[in-house]
């Protein structure tokens, strides 16, 4: 029994290892190439080990508006309020009307859950124009408020929420009405602190939906200083009138890692407990 | 302090199922009354109508004078304890037992004076600053009851809170509500099916069926004077062996023997009602097979049919028959009770 388990065990080490070695080898190589210096790339033989002109590079990428014609420091700070507002206005809209739906009994609720439900077949990539055009007559282009507004709206940040809702036992609602908390104070004293390893996991989720947009920011920002970090990342590799100064770019992209990263790294916990226990 | 009251309350759903149908009743100053009867009876919902957590059809909720059928629940003043206690999970005991208070704007030294006596009064200062996860059930069960106790309301309303807890913790929660509800005086209502929990605890004791009552009284006058068949059933264990009879000249004949009662009209149609307990072994009577015997300890309930249904007579222990044996049966014409098949209705004896 014992060495059946032992090599039971083995065999699925090796297998999520072998899985780490290939989503992290890019990612090794990125953080590498931007310590070297544009020639060392350029000649086409990557190297594997780190170079010493790593500072320099990143100094250069943070501050000067090279090639995506902003600097990364800029397009990750835009970036960081699209993605904090998108994840933000999602659990803020989404816990109101989930809590709208599951607690108060009023005309055409089931309509309203539906409609909400129906919004599920309609990504911004489906609806596209309409979403442009509302965008440009409120001149919200080349805005935050352009940037996350249209991605806000969340049928399945509603769900999840009425999905935990649901959850919650009828008696803490009457419990609460019998000590005299009104609907804001329930949602505010009961709900909101019940909610918390949920929106933990949605932030996270949405989070990287939100830094990750491509099409969206693509269309509604014109302005160098209004452009995500995804899009100047893009930018930068198709320039066609001069040299693409490659180093700069693995740095690029290793920065445009980092904020993901400390997200899911902080919200680890708590994202984990919000997907698979439902607090009693 | 107040007494409460409720007339001519009914609760039709909105499917059209009426769930209550006319209660009336009278809760004194300081009582404890204990509403009981099988799931579905209706006894839940008076009592969710009392607490406001379920709107009233029709009738009339009176606490301490006032009627506060429209009445928010919060402002009723009430204090409700709910089967699965349903204290708050993220708030320590300490915050459980204030919450209440402190939405009604109680000044914090006095949500600390009652918080502090609830918690003294039910054992609970060394749990103050725990969350509800980190009790046992029988601490849960407490907590919940200071949640009622610290709001001083007029009247404490119990939604089966024992049934969660096992069966040793039960007996203990269920003297100690007693002797809490004593202590603090506070007019009670409390929600039960354990025909047990119903008969110690009771002042006054409700049998509730099929949305009525079936019967009023205290748990002594329920056991020995049942005013239904549906009662006498419900009440004792095991149940009261209901056998078919014949009203005679000088009495009622069972099974071909007559056991003399005043008072009834021969001919009447009549159902004879006896409890195990008062059915007697004698050296002459009804003849009475055991088929099989349980042994309780103290006691041991003797099954077996007689005048064509299924009887238990209750024997003491280290009594001789067995499995198999014929004995005879003799039965007091003072512990019979009679019912109208048609109404199941008790009949005046004489």
């Amino acid at each position: 029994m014992v060495e059946n388990r032992r090599f039971g065990n083995l065999i699925p080490h090796l297998v999520l290892s072998l899985g780490v070695a290939v989503v992290a080898f890019p990612v090794y190589l990125a953080l590498i190439g931007s310590t070297h210096d544009a020639a060392t790339i350029a000649n086409g033989q990557m190297p594997l080990w780190p170079g010493g002109n790593g500072i320099e590079t990143y100094r250069r990428a943070l501050t000067e508006s090279g090639m995506a014609g902003a600097p990364v420091g800029l397009m990750l700070l835009n970036s960081t309020i699209t993605a904090l507002a998108i994840a933000l206005g999602k659990i803020f809209i989404s816990l109101l009307s989930a809590y709208a739906l599951i607690y108060f009994r009023f005309p055409f609720r089931q309509t309203a859950f539906w409609a909400i439900f129906v919004t599920l077949m309609l990504p911004v990539e489906v609806r596209i124009y309409p979403t442009y055009k509302v965008a440009a007559d409120l001149s919200l282009l080349d805005t935050y408020a352009g940037l996350a507004l249209p991605l806000i709206a969340s049928a399945t940040a509603t769900l999840l929420f009425r999905q935990f809702f649901l959850t919650v036992p009828n008696e803490l609602v009457e419990a609460s009405r019998i000590d005299g908390a009104g609907p804001v104070r329930f949602f505010l004293d009961t709900l909101l602190p019940l909610s918390r390893t949920t929106m933990a996991a949605l932030f996270v989720i949405q989070f990287l939906y939100g830094w990750n947009q491509y099409l969206w920011p693509l269309l509604v920002t014109t302005r160098d200083d209004m452009q995500t970090v995804v899009i100047g990342l893009r930018k930068m590799t198709s320039i066609t009138d001069q040299l693409t100064e490659w180093q700069i770019v693995m740095a690029t992209a290793v920065l445009a890692m980092v904020p993901p990263v400390v997200v899911v790294f902080a919200m680890q916990k708590l994202f984990v407990r919000g997907l698979v226990e439902t607090e009693k | 302090m107040a007494g409460l009251a409720l007339d001519q309350l009914r609760k039709t759903y909105s499917g059209g199922v009426e769930a209550v149908r006319g209660v009336s009743l009278d809760v004194p100053d300081g009582a404890f009354c204990v509403l009981v009867g099988p799931s579905g009876c209706g006894k839940s919902t008076v009592l969710r109508m009392i607490a406001g957590l379920e709107t009233v059809t029709s009738g009339a909720i009176t606490i301490g004078g006032r009627t506060v059928n429209t009445v928010e629940p919060a402002d009723r003043d009430i204090a409700m304890v709910f089967q699965n206690y349903a204290l708050y999970p993220h708030m320590r005991v300490y915050d459980n037992l204030a919450y209440g208070l402190r939405n009604r704007g109680t000044p914090k030294p006095e949500i600390e004076t009652r918080v502090r006596e609830a918690a003294r009064l039910l054992g609970l200062e060394a749990m103050l600053t725990r969350y509800p996860r980190q009790l046992s059930g029988g601490q849960r069960q407490r907590v919940a009851m200071g949640r009622a106790i610290v709001r001083k309301p007029q009247v404490f309303l119990f939604d089966e809170p024992l049934s969660n807890l096992d069966a040793k913790l039960r007996v203990q929660m269920r003297v100690e509500i007693r002797r809490l509800q004593r202590q603090l005086g506070v007019t009670t209502v409390y929600v039960t099916h354990d025909q047990v929990e119903a008969m110690t605890m009771a002042d006054r004791l409700v049998v509730m069926n099929g949305g009525q009552i079936e019967q009023v009284g205290t748990p002594i006058e329920i056991y020995r004077r049942p005013a239904t068949r549906y009662v006498a059933t419900f009440m004792g264990s095991p149940p009261m062996n209901i056998l078919p009879a014949e009203a005679v000249a000088g009495g009622v004949r069972i099974d071909g023997t007559v056991i003399p009662v005043a008072g009834i009209a021969p001919g009447t149609p009549v159902e004879a009602g006896i409890r195990p307990e008062d059915l007697r072994l004698a050296a002459d009577g009804l003849a009475f097979r055991v088929a099989f015997v349980e042994e309780l300890g103290a006691t041991r309930l003797l099954h077996g049919p007689l005048a064509g249904t299924d009887v238990a007579v209750q024997v003491p222990a280290g009594s001789a028959p067995q499995e198999g044996d014929t004995v005879r049966l003799a039965i007091d014409a003072g512990a019979l009770h009679l019912f109208d098949p048609a109404t199941g209705r008790r009949l005046a004896q004489g």
